[in-house]
């Protein structure tokens, strides 16, 4: 059955989703706004940096984690100046590292609704001397609203999926860094098949959930 | 139904060709094991030139149940005995399980001298974080677990604890200086590259079970003529000082504490 270390872990993996979602998209949006209507030449090599995660191998970023939010890492050097401590084995620590898995995730969709929208919507709302902050909220998210609710869905969930990288950096503490997918690893280890199928059955649902909320928010070839 | 004559012979060539290969064994070892395991194969290898030896390190528990679902390993070295007698209970053993060593737990550190500690100090709230190897299914953290709480300090350690899913990666937290002291096996602590980076202490082996390692030929080399001839070099003299070496005491051997 699911115990209470089971529960701690799904309440953990919904906040740092939760978290997650909500800075991707923070952060995410102006990222993929200017990657769709940049001409910049730095627009490809941007966009390949923003989507490095979706090719390398978790342990990779991983490595990279520890070494550079550890205490002789630059990023490490300037957490400890600030005096927020060092990242790895912390919540804040998942969450930087989440952000930076994810970011494809939530990017690429943004990028997509925005390109969609094309130059006319714009331009109409120029001639009707809404100042581009106006024009961004009242005419392009409501545009781009599909593209948002990708994006949410898409980051939500890789988030709640990811495993590679938190077993690197995370260091396993209960309520900080201990999420559904290494607590089921730690209970096949310990040969508690169980508990194991338990959560894994959990999250398998969970995932067809997600992409069910997908297919049924986003029908392919169907504009509206 | 009909097949080519070819074929057949093709795939029988195959099968044959998979069953032949007798020079060749997959070893999966625990973690802590690492660099000891490796000079012993080098060794076996110079011996046996036309013997193909392939090691696989990763957490005791992980091995056994990916042994369980019919993982192609020919002799598992298990950094507690407990994982291949249950094997063997269960029918995946072509062997005896052998008692290979006793492992020892240390206090390692990178940052400060830690063999000028014993285990008491690490109750020091000035230790932001002490990396152990995860006690529920890692032999050394079950280890490390007892003999915090012989030690009368696991409540004030707890909260500073960071779990590594096997002894290696337990040992590199503290080498990235992310966790400031850890416990971990003394065979890794000898290794060079520890050794250069930080001192060690040995933790009184009454403050914990002991942990006595184990392995097995697995059923599946039943017919691996390689797979017992490596079992039976475990007992040899130059596997057994590689394995002193590196702070491992051998079975029959009187304990030093």
């Amino acid at each position: 059955m699911i115990d209470s270390a089971d529960l701690a872990a799904i309440w953990l993996t919904v906040e740092l989703a939760s978290i997650v979602t909500i800075l991707l998209l923070l952060i995410g949006t102006p990222i993929a706004w200017w990657l769709a209507r940049t001409p910049s030449r730095w627009k490809g090599p941007i966009g390949a940096v923003v989507s490095l995660p979706l090719v390398l191998p978790p342990a990779v970023l991983g490595f990279y984690l520890l070494v550079v939010m550890g205490p002789n890492g630059p990023v490490g050097t300037l957490t400890q100046s600030l005096g927020i401590g060092l990242l790895p084995f912390t919540f804040a620590g998942l969450v930087v590292a989440s952000v930076i898995y994810s970011m494809p995730f939530v990017v690429q969709p943004l990028q997509n609704a925005f390109e969609a929208i094309g130059e006319r919507p714009l331009e109409a709302a120029a001639t009707l001397r809404a100042s581009k902050l106006d024009t961004f909220f009242s005419v392009v998210v409501p545009l781009a609203k599909p593209g948002f609710l990708t994006a949410a869905i898409l980051g939500f969930a890789h988030t709640v999926g990811e495993f590679g990288v938190v077993l690197m950096i995370g260091g396993n503490i209960p309520d900080k860094t201990r999420v559904v997918s290494v607590q089921i690893y730690d209970h096949v280890e310990a040969l508690e098949y169980a508990n194991a199928h338990w959560l894994a059955a959990l999250m398998v649902i969970f995932s067809f959930l997600v992409l069910l909320a997908l297919y049924t928010l986003n029908p392919t070839g169907k504009r509206k | 139904m009909k097949f080519p004559k070819s074929l057949v012979a093709i795939a029988l060539l195959a099968l044959s060709s998979i069953s032949s290969a007798a020079d060749k064994i997959t070893i999966a070892a625990a973690a802590d094991l690492k660099f000891a395991m490796e000079e012993i194969v080098t060794v076996f290898k110079q011996a046996n030139p036309a013997a193909e030896v392939e090691t696989i390190y990763g957490s005791s528990g992980k091995f056994h149940t990916q042994i369980q679902q019919g993982a192609p390993f020919d002799l598992y070295f298990s950094a507690d005995i407990k994982y291949p007698q249950m094997l063997a209970k269960e029918g995946f053993a072509a062997s005896e399980v052998k008692p290979y060593a006793f492992g020892r737990i240390v206090l390692w550190s990178a940052s400060r001298d830690a063999s000028k500690m014993t285990i008491a100090d690490l109750a020091d709230p000035a230790i932001a974080k002490i990396a152990i190897a995860n006690p529920k299914h890692a032999p050394y953290g079950k280890r490390a677990e007892e003999a915090l709480h012989s030690a009368g300090i696991w409540e004030k350690v707890e909260p500073r604890l960071v779990m590594g899913e096997n002894i290696a990666q337990t040992a590199q937290y503290v080498q990235t200086g992310n966790a400031d002291i850890g416990i971990i096996a003394l065979a890794l602590a000898l290794n060079k590259e520890l050794a250069s980076k930080g001192n060690y202490a040995l933790i009184p082996d009454n403050l914990h079970q002991p942990l006595e390692q184990g392995f097995i030929v697995t059923k599946l080399a039943a017919d691996n003529v390689l797979a017992k001839k490596f079992a039976a070099y475990m007992g040899s003299p130059d596997a057994r000082r590689v394995m002193v070496r590196y702070g491992f005491i051998l079975p029959g051997e009187m304990p030093t504490k």
